[in-house]
């Protein structure tokens, strides 16, 4: 009955989406204001119907319904309730569920909070919104029903992979896909935009709180998943270019482009065509990574459909929505007139390095994921293009962004001085050398890539502490009077200066665990000794057991330095009742200098011939950084996010104001 | 006129791209001729993998009169680790040696690879750098080669061997080329 319910409000969801879609386009068109009114109650039903349809499927979760495949495919009694919520969307069908779900949720946030937009271009927005929805109800409902009946029922089903069965991964699905979906806004207000042949300050107002918000979720999710690659793979890494991986990176990259060009068109009204671009290449790279994902044409530990019918389905929507999209910019964008003018020497010269480096990356992502596609469409096989790659082309490219990410907020709007920004710069260039210095002298054996690393760290977050005192003027008012302004900075410039600031703190994680990781695999008997890094791992035996669904070798290891007893770490091997799959279940003692990481693999014997567990032990450095510095720049974000222009009736009021900060 | 062009690319490059897509879309992981066929293996030394548990080998390990088999694996590959039960259970039936070849891998991340995935090759040579990949024409792993007793490439079999490729596909050739080229 439940799962009769859920369809039947999937099927309604998907005619309500169809009105929404067509209805207030043609009002809008016509300048119907009934009809274009038709646009908010419709989102705001849809968004109900599909809320109803997805809480049929938790039920049917919650309460083990067996009769329905999805759920006897992907759960089981024995699971814990978290993991029975989570096994909702670790499976596709119900993945796709919570996409449109989440499509709705903005869509009717639009409807709710989007008083102060023109008619016009709501109901235009809201048109576009709900022409992706139709496109995915009927791909769910066509190809991935999740009420689909199994007669006669099991009694049990085959449980969820227990690699997702994890507190990480049960939320880094829902926050990627509020980034995902949520730059379809940004592509919504594009097309719209690109119809009505308008591009103004007012409208990059709208998009950016959008992007932003869009931007805050990706990126939580994509560290999430990183952190849990960390900790539950159990391979000290936190990062292996991963198609599925590649998949939301590139929307992130995309998108941060996006966020910096927005605020080109709103502060300068210049870049426009290319911003609306953006726009939709960012929401593109969502649906490719479905697409990619969900097809089944590229390999990956992520890929739980694999089913040709479904690729080709996404494959005729991909080629309408992004094809129909550039086709309209095609026809529409050289409408769009810019009239900010500016050298290449200004702030709006460095936003524009920044686009095109993050453009130029997004397309080194794409192609390296690509890679074993297209050479196996002309005849080349499958392959895997891997890290060596990615970190070959990837990383030198990003290098001269962040020399840049510190010079260009200190350039005038229009035309600046870069000779002036840097001589001002001169304590990150000093903070750069000592950091170059510094880590040379701590890690004599490091790679050079590690003193780099570090250098650009300190560079950066220098620099952007040096712009904060420059616009608080600290050096010509004095302590006092900075400390005043410092207190009446808006929060959307806060937020730049702590999302570079995080970018710094990530940067030296990222080198310090990517640059300086100690590791030890060897087969240790109970009372053995490994010293790592400068820490003795005294290996204390292992004991079987028995989780809720799982049974679990559990080994204990005594960690200390001088003599003195830091940490007991007790990492586990857990074998899956139903599955038979193995997981790890990495120890980790995490400090601000690095991570202390002990996992315990299969049983083995000593070359003294004991019997003993093979053991891999690690010391990662500044990974806590890495975890630290992402949690800032989503601060930034936030903050920003909070700006009262962005709030609800500020825009209007405010217009007048920011037109006259943005010329001085 | 030119700016026109200059909006019309995007759209242009996408169409080529949903092209491939589509192509892609037709195509399985599938067999793929290789310019080594029934060429003799080319001439390599390749050390073990450091603090591993197998020797290294050379390609006068595949001229013992036996048909060998070589694995080509890297720890950064995806589709290695889907792969690498089916060539755990080759190497465990003992009808053939098995060849590991670690390419552009780290021996640390190698060496807990193989530790955690089980290491059933018969010797697992170690090519850091990737030059011997490159003589035995590696563009991407995983690739399996089939080389007969004396030390000629008898099949390349490129992408992941997953699903039912080992019982129809390899191991068939494996027999017919033990039955034949003897």
């Amino acid at each position: 009955m439940i799962a009769e319910l859920g369809h039947f409000a999937l099927i309604l969801a998907l005619f309500v989406s169809a009105v929404q879609a067509t209805l207030p386009l043609i009002g809008a068109h016509r300048g119907d204001a009934g009809w274009m009114a038709v646009a908010r109650p419709a989102a705001l039903m849809q968004f109900l119907l599909v809320a109803v349809a997805f809480g049929c499927l938790m039920n049917l979760y919650i309460t083990s319904d067996f009769s329905v495949l999805n759920v006897a495919q992907n759960s089981h009694t024995d699971k814990p309730l978290i993991y029975k919520i989570s096994g909702v969307w670790g499976n596709h069908e119900g993945s796709m569920l919570l996409w449109v779900l989440i499509l709705a949720l903005f869509g009717s946030a639009v409807a709710a909070f989007g008083a102060n937009l023109p008619p016009s271009l709501r109901a235009r927005v809201l048109s576009i919104q709900a022409l992706i929805a139709v496109g995915f109800y009927l791909f769910i409902l066509l190809t991935s029903n999740p009420f689909e009946r199994l007669i006669p029922a099991p009694i049990n089903g085959n449980d969820l992979n227990p690699l997702l069965q994890d507190p990480g991964l049960a939320f880094h699905p829902p926050m990627l896909y509020l980034g995902y979906v949520g730059f379809s806004m940004a592509f919504s207000f594009a097309i719209a935009a690109l119809i009505e042949g308008r591009v103004d300050a007012a409208w990059a107002r709208w998009v950016r709180p959008w992007t932003l918000a869009a931007w805050c979720f990706l990126t939580a999710g994509i560290g999430l998943g990183s952190w849990w690659a960390y900790y539950e793979l159990g391979w000290g890494g936190w990062w292996y270019w991963d198609p599925v991986e590649n998949a939301s990176f590139m929307p992130w990259l995309a998108g941060t482009a996006l966020l910096h060009s927005a605020t080109v068109v709103e502060k300068r009204d210049t870049l426009k065509g290319w911003t609306i671009l953006l726009a939709i290449i960012t929401f593109s790279m969502s649906l490719l990574g479905t697409f990619l994902v969900r097809s089944g044409v590229l390999t990956s530990v992520h890929a739980f459909a694999t089913d040709p019918t479904r690729g080709v389905f996404i494959l005729i929507l991909l080629i309408i929505v992004i094809g129909g999209s550039l086709a309209l910019y095609a026809w529409r964008g050289p409408q769009l007139i810019s009239t900010g003018l500016f050298q290449p020497i200004s702030r709006e010269g460095g936003l524009l390095f920044n686009n095109l480096v993050m453009a130029t990356a997004t397309a080194v992502v794409l192609l390296g994921t690509l890679y074993p596609l297209l050479l196996d469409a002309v005849g080349g096989g499958k392959v895997s293009v891997g890290p060596p790659f990615f970190n070959a082309v990837f990383i030198p490219i990003m290098l001269p962004m962040i020399v840049v990410m510190a010079v260009g907020p200190m350039l005038n709007w229009k035309r600046g001085d870069w000779r002036a920004a840097v001589t001002r710069l001169w304590p990150a260039m000093v903070a750069a050398l000592l950091a170059a210095v510094g880590a040379w002298a701590l890690v004599t054996d490091g790679p050079f890539l590690g003193i780099v690393g570090m250098a650009l760290a300190a560079w950066l977050a220098v620099g952007t502490l040096v712009e904060l005192t420059e616009r608080l003027r600290l050096r010509r008012d004095g302590l006092g009077r900075a400390l005043g302004r410092l207190a009446r900075q808006p929060r959307a410039s806060w937020g730049m200066t702590l999302a570079h600031l995080g970018l710094a703190v990530t940067i030296a994680g990222m080198t310090g665990a990517g640059a300086w990781v100690k590791e030890s695999i060897q087969v240790m008997a109970p009372g053995d000794t490994v010293t790592l890094a400068g820490y003795e791992f005294r290996f204390d035996g292992a004991q079987d057991g028995q989780g809720p669904n799982y049974a679990f070798t559990a080994g204990h290891f005594t960690v200390s330095k001088g003599g003195r007893v830091l940490v007991v770490l007790d990492p586990e091997k857990r074998v899956y009742n139903v599955s038979g799959q193995p997981t790890t279940e990495a120890g980790i003692e995490p400090t601000l200098l690095g991570d202390i990481y002990a996992v315990i693999g299969d049983r083995g014997t000593t070359p003294e011939g004991k019997p003993g567990f093979v053991t891999r032990l690690y010391f990662n450095p500044l990974v806590a950084w890495m975890w630290g510095g992402l949690m800032i720049m989503i601060a930034g974000g936030a903050l920003s996010l909070s700006d009262r222009r962005h709030r609800v009736g500020a825009p209007a009021r405010r217009a007048a104001v920011a037109q006259t900060a943005g010329a001085d | 006129m030119k700016s026109r062009l200059l909006y019309l690319l995007p759209l242009g490059l996408f169409l080529v791209l949903a092209l491939y897509f589509a192509v892609g879309l037709t195509k399985d992981p599938k067999i793929i001729p290789s310019a080594l066929i029934d060429k003799p293996a080319p001439e390599f030394t390749l050390p073990p993998v450091a603090g591993g548990k197998t020797p290294g080998f050379a390609t006068a390990d595949l001229k013992k009169g036996r048909v060998s088999v070589v694995n080509v694996f890297a720890s950064w590959c995806v589709p290695c680790r889907a792969e690498h039960p089916e060539i755990n259970k080759l190497a465990k039936m003992g009808i053939v040696p098995v060849y590991g070849l670690n390419y552009k891998d780290t021996p640390q991340a190698a060496r807990a690879w193989l530790d955690k995935l089980g290491d059933n090759y018969t010797a697992t040579g170690a090519d850091e750098s990737g030059r011997v990949g490159i003589d035995w024409g590696v563009y991407g792993v995983p690739e399996t080669f089939i080389v007969d007793g004396t030390g000629r490439i008898r099949f390349k079999h490129v992408g992941p061997i997953v699903g039912d490729k080992l019982e129809k596909e390899i191991l068939p050739l494996i027999r017919s080329i033990q039955e034949t080229g003897k």
